[in-house]
Parts: structure tokens; sequence; C-alpha cells
């Protein structure tokens, strides 16, 4: 192996999802009563492809009218739907599934342009777990009084969903598909930056032949979601969003026997043991918060490393960090894609800057970002004190803050030192460690030795100001059924 | 995610040339001759002389009655001649036999030998024999390049896979190397990204840069190109050379030439455009 011979230089090649087979219209109304309408007294707004800041489609907002004008459609529809059996309600969510599965490309590019997510993550992870909501309450729904003990269950009636920007079709079908299992009719308002998808869901009800009104969809921005919470006519409202949006809502339901269910934001702990298996924890860290750009809200972003193996953790994870692929959202070889909106890439600067001027150690990855759209590239801070704000607000960026504990008790202790409390991470190789120690963590979803794992089958839900109520499994059904005495 | 890599148009091309650069065109069966191994080191020399841009493998690999005939024919060629050894593949011998077979295939020329680790040994919790032997087969190999051959099919777990590697390591090899080929199982996926980060963590410790041979299973060429995958995302890409980082297959070579003539006409070839051998 002594003589030289040229050396063969490999990279990979652009390797882009065309979205040249994607028709999107160039405007789209709000669906309500079953046809896209005109809103009466809304707006039209531009949505935004954040990668590259043009204009993905135009969208209708709905204004107060129209957030009445959809409530009604929904209460008239519901007393049929809740009469039929619960093995045709059954069928039409198996139809709506398999629609999804049907346009499972178009949907994952058009929710990479629409949001910026990388078509990797939207292509195996969000449309596919979106149909697969939809295929296990499918199954549900002649099976619902098995899911609360054998008592007898009626629907609540109209619910009110909110749906957050960072996965615009997965959340809709969280909210939708327990809700239409049970009986329930809903009005889902999808977040203000990330329309398009949803809009396509309707097309997908449309097409399903779901009955005129059991489900209206209407894109708006904060004010049509306030204006849907506080509509009268309401039995239900599910929202999943930020904390201090989530207060308001509580607030405004105060007395008037709306039944809600919060999932709001996290600051979630990962918790590396000195007895873990570190390349895999690594992974797993990488996972918990760069997956969507850390637009999670279980995002692993307080990583809590044992000390005696901190050193070697963080060394692992920057070079790990530094092959993470930055860019265009629709390469499928794109590992981080672009943050959601300019709002957003704001708050994560001034969260950062924040976490320097406070004196935090700061690295973040020397890589390439396109010229235009929203961008942040991967940041670690270490040093970081449980005081500072990066170690306390959710950044929902691509952003950890790394801490060290010395003994499983403080490990304990620092993770449940937080206002929120919907998930965590343990790595250990030992399991009676991590059983101990998942039994003490308050968070509403704990893993262990992986992260940011979902499945329809497994609730998913908060402690604390994470919110209250779970989505997912039969645990999910709950929020959306009264239970006869 | 590194499984999933998406290896399209230039990177297709450059990956196969790299990977054909990497191989180790190996025959390991009772039926050898002079005259098929001949073949062979000539296919290894000039893969396809339809496309002349195809670069020559990293060497032949064959039992080390054969590596005289071996040695002569790639004199002068730049691809190394390369003899397994030590009781291959079960390495149920004693270290005199072990090291007999090792000294005869580099008296008849070998430049690479590819010696078994004792399974037997390991799986006994006995490491210090196990690391003696690959000692004293390093030594017994002089000048050639010592590639260690854990058998990963029977170690049973990751962690075994990994003490495994890292003894092999500490005891001298110039390669780790996953699989005989003869077992169950060869180079999987999992496999190979444990044996690559044990490699890193051990350049980290001891600043000596060891390769790694994948062997068994590698039989098409996007199982080929998603171990070069791993290999960039673990090591980098100073590991992308044929002096860190090996395949050794035998049918692999062929599917190789397929795929990369089918990225020039845009056609699927056919088996028979390529000789066996």
């Amino acid at each position: 192996m002594t003589e030289t011979r040229t050396r063969i230089v490999w990279d990979y090649a652009p390797a882009p999802e065309s979205p040249d087979h994607v028709r999107l219209r160039d405007s789209y109304g709000l669906f309500i009563g079953g046809e896209f309408v005109d809103p009466l007294d809304g707006t039209r707004v531009a949505s935004i492809n954040p990668a590259t800041e043009e204009v993905v489609a135009e969208v209708a907002f709905a204004g107060a009218q129209d957030v009445s004008r959809a409530v009604q459609a929904a209460r008239s529809a519901q007393p049929g739907w809740a009469a039929l059996t619960g093995l045709e309600r059954g069928k039409y969510l198996f139809r709506i599934a398999r629609l999804i599965q049907e346009r499972a490309r178009e949907l994952a590019i058009v929710e990479s342009m629409d949001g910026g997510k990388p078509v990797r993550e939207s292509r195996d992870v969000d449309v596919p777990l979106a149909a697969a909501h939809f295929f296990h309450y499918a199954g549900w729904a002649d099976k619902l009084s098995y899911g609360v003990g054998g008592r007898s269950v009626e629907p609540l009636g109209v619910a009110a969903q909110i749906v957050p920007w960072n996965f615009p079709l997965l959340m809709a079908a969280w909210k939708l598909a327990p809700a239409l299992a049970c009986g329930n009719t809903a009005v889902l308002k999808p977040a203000e930056t990330t329309p398009v998808t949803a809009l396509l869901l309707a097309e997908i009800c449309q097409e399903a032949e779901l009955p005129e009104g059991v489900v209206s969809i209407i894109p708006g921005d904060g004010a049509t979601g306030a204006a849907l919470v506080r509509e009268p006519d309401i039995d239900k409202v599910a929202f999943t969003g930020s904390t201090s949006v989530g207060k308001n809502i509580q607030a405004a339901l105060a007395g008037r026997g709306v039944s809600l269910t919060l999932e709001l934001g996290g600051k979630s702990a990962n918790v590396v043991f000195e007895d873990a298996a570190l390349d895999q924890a690594v992974e797993g860290i990488v996972n918990g918060i760069f997956f969507n750009q850390g637009h999670v809200c279980c995002a692993g972003s307080r990583l809590l490393i044992q000390e005696s193996v901190a050193d070697a953790v963080v060394a692992k994870l920057w070079e790990r960090m530094g092959r993470l692929r930055v860019g265009d959202p629709l390469d499928k070889n794109t590992d981080v894609g672009a943050i959601n909106s300019r709002e957003q890439l704001e708050r994560i600067e001034e969260l950062v800057e924040s976490g320097e001027g406070e004196g935090a150690v700061r690295r973040t990855v020397a890589c390439e970002l396109p010229s235009r759209g929203f961008w942040f590239a991967p940041t670690i801070f270490t040093d970081v004190a449980p005081a500072h704000r990066i170690a306390v607000e959710e950044i929902f960026g691509p952003v950890v803050s790394v801490m060290t504990f010395r003994t499983q008790a403080e490990a304990i202790e620092k993770a449940n030192n937080s206002a929120y409390g919907l998930a965590a991470g343990i790595w250990t190789d030992k399991g009676s460690k991590a059983f101990e120690v998942a039994s003490a963590l308050q968070a509403g979803v704990v893993w262990q030795n992986t992260y940011n794992h979902f499945d329809p089958s497994a609730a998913f839900g908060g402690y604390k100001e994470s919110g209250f109520g779970r989505e997912g499994g039969p645990a999910g059904l709950r929020p959306y059924l009264r239970v006869v005495p | 995610m590194l499984g999933k890599r998406s290896i399209k148009t230039t990177a297709k091309q450059q990956g196969i040339k790299l990977a054909v650069s990497m191989l180790d065109l190996t025959t390991l069966e009772g039926a050898d001759t002079p005259g098929k191994v001949r073949h062979l080191c000539a296919k290894a020399v000039c893969p396809a002389p339809t496309m002349p841009e195809i670069p020559s493998c990293a060497a032949v690999c064959v039992y080390p009655s054969l590596i005289g005939v071996v040695r002569e024919a790639l004199e002068g060629t730049g691809v190394h001649a390369a003899s397994v050894a030590t009781a291959f593949p079960s390495g149920q011998a004693s270290l005199e036999v072990k090291l007999r077979d090792t000294e005869e295939a580099v008296a008849a020329g070998a430049e690479e030998i590819d010696m078994v680790i004792s399974r037997e040994a390991f799986l006994a919790g006995d490491d210090t024999r196990v690391m003696e032997e690959i000692v004293r087969v390093k030594e017994a190999c002089g000048d050639a390049h010592l590639k260690v051959i854990i058998e990963t099919a029977e170690l049973g777990s990751y962690d075994h896979v990994r003490h495994a590697s890292m003894l092999s390591m500490e005891a001298g090899a110039d390669f780790v190397k996953t699989s005989t080929g003869k077992a169950a199982s060869g180079a999987t996926p999992g496999v190979t990204l444990v044996m690559l980060e044990a490699i890193r963590d051990y350049m980290d410790r001891s600043g000596r840069a060891v390769g790694m041979k994948a062997a068994g299973g590698v039989s098409t060429s996007k199982a080929a190109l998603h171990r070069l995958v791993l290999v960039k995302e673990t090591l980098g890409d100073e590991w992308l050379t044929p002096d860190r980082f090996r395949i050794g297959a035998s049918s692999l070579l062929n599917d190789l030439l397929m795929q990369y003539q089918k990225t020039q006409t845009g056609r699927y070839a056919r088996p028979e455009d390529f000789s066996k051998e």
C-alpha cells in the first residue's frame, strides 16, 4: 500500500425531490360545510416557503363571521355523524387514511415547501404517522367503550381544534382522527404560517365523501383562533401550541362548561448516564434536538450528561453536528432544513444572544447557508447554568443547552427543575436505573435509549405547564367522550 | 438517517468507482484452481475493458496455496496479493499451525494477510489469548499488512463486536475486518457502524489510524454505496481510500459495473455483458 493512486473524491450530488407533479391551486378558500368557500369577512394571505421566501399558495384566512359559519356547519352535521354506527364512521376514517397514503409524496413535498422541514422527515415521519393516526382511530370507532373500561359513552359535540406550525398535517391528524372516531364534528384551525397541507387534507375529506360539515378547516392567525374558542356553540377545545396562548384559552373558557385539552411547550431533559452506549446516545441527542430544526414541543433541548462522560459526549456530539447537512429542505439528503418563519428565527437569535450574554459557551456549526430564506445552523451551548434563560425557556430551534450532573438523584432533581413537563429521555444500558429514573421524572413521555419516537397507539401529553389531556392510543379517546353514568 | 442517503447521478458514478478501487476481489472455494485465480487477477487489474475509467481493484484475496499464482499474475500492476491464513475460516487450530500458515503465505508472496481471531477464546472470555495470537501473527507477517477478521456473526452482540475490534487494534491490527464470508451474516450496516465508531475512538485515543474491511453480504451496488456513506459520515473523507477501507466480495464487482454502465447509457446492462471472472 505504498504506491499512490489517483484519489477518488466522493461527495453527494444534489438529490432534490421534484415538486413538478404537485398541483397546488393558486388560491384556497375556507373549507366549510364540505366545500371551499370565499371568506365573508376574512382576508387572503400568501403562505411563504421559508427556504426561498417564495409564495406557495394564497390562502383565505377566516374572519369572525366565517368562524361562526364553520361552527354552525359542524353543529348541524353533528347529530347525523354521531348517529352513524361506529363501524360506518370508521370506514370514513379508513378512507381518509388510505387517501393520505395515496397522496403521500405530494403531501410530503408540500409540507416541506410550506414549512421548511427536510423532505426526508415529512416523507418518513409526518405523512406516514398522519395516516397511521387515522388508521388507528378508525379501528377504535366501533370499540369506544372498550377504551374507557366498558362504560357507555357519547360524543361531546362540536370540537374546536387549533394546531401549531411545526407538524401541520400530523397535528391535524392527531386532532381530527380521535374527534371523528368518537362521533364529534370538528372545526380545525391550521397555523398561520403553514396552512396548505391542512387544505389538501380538506380535499381528501371531499374525496372520501365525508358528510358535509363533519370537518371544517379554516386557516387564520391568532385572532381567528381567539374567535373560535369564544364561539358559544362549541363543546370542546383542543389546542396545541405555546403555553402563553394556552393560558389565554383556559381563561376564556372558564365557567363555560367547555371541555379542554392543552398540549403546550416544553424544555425536555435528555439525560445521559455514564453507562449509556454513548454513540447511540449521540444519535439520540441529534434526533432529539435537530429533528425538524428543533421545532418540536418535546425536543430534548436540555441535555443533562453525567460529568464523568460529559467531555466525551460533547466531543462526539460536536463532531456529529459537523456532519449534519443543512440546506434545501427538498433535497433528500438534507438533515436540517429552514426555520419556519422570520419571526421564529428572530426569537431563536434573541435567545441565543442571551445565552452568550449570560456567559454560556456557544458553538455553532460552520456551514454554508442559503442566501434567501430563514436559516439557523445547529448550535450547542456548554457551561450552561440552570438559571440561564437558555436552560429555562423554550427556544424551539436547533439549539441544545448542555448541563452536567454527578449522581442519579441530581439528574432527577435537575430534570424536574422546570416549569414544563412534556417529555424526557434516559440513556443507560442498565434497566433498573432506567425504570427508577423514569418513574421519578415529571414528564408525560419518557423515552429510554431513543428519542422523538412516536406511535399512534402511545399516549402523548404533558405535566405542569406543558398542558393536560392525552393524545394517541385509547387515552386519546377520553378527551372526546362523555362517559354516561 | 445514514441508511437513507440518496446517491444519484455523479455521486453514484464516483461512488461506484471508489467502491471498485476498494474491492478485495475474493475467491475462497475448495474448487479454486490456478486457472480460475489467474482469470480473477486479470479482472481485478482491468475490471471492464470497455470502460477504461473504472479503476483497478485493491487486491485479490485467496487461500495460501494459491497466493503464488496471484503474486505472479499481479506483478507490477499495483493490485495487491492477499491471503487468508490462521486456519481460516474457523481458526480452530494451535497457534503454531496458525503461525506456520501465515509464514508460508508471506513467503509465497502475500502482501496482505487476512487472519481470523480465535472466537473460541474470545467467547470464553480469554482476551489475553486473543490478543497474544494477533501479536504473534503480526510478527509473522513481517512487512505484510494484517487484517484481523473478528467474524461478527459469531460474536452475538454489538458490545462484543466493539470489544473484539478494540482488542484487535490494541494488538496491532492494520485493518479490522467483519467476516470470513463463511458465516450466516456479514458486514451488516449495524456491525459496520459499530466497528467504524470503534476505529474512530481508537484513533482519538492512540493517534493510530486503523482501516476497516467490510466483507460478507455486500453484494449489490446499493449496499456498497451505503457502507461508504457510513464511512464518510463516521470517520470522514480521510477514510474513503483503499488504504483505509476495503470491501471484500466476489459477486459485487459485476453489479457495480452494471450499475455504472446504466449511469452512462441509461439502460440496464445484461449480466453476460461482463465476464464472471
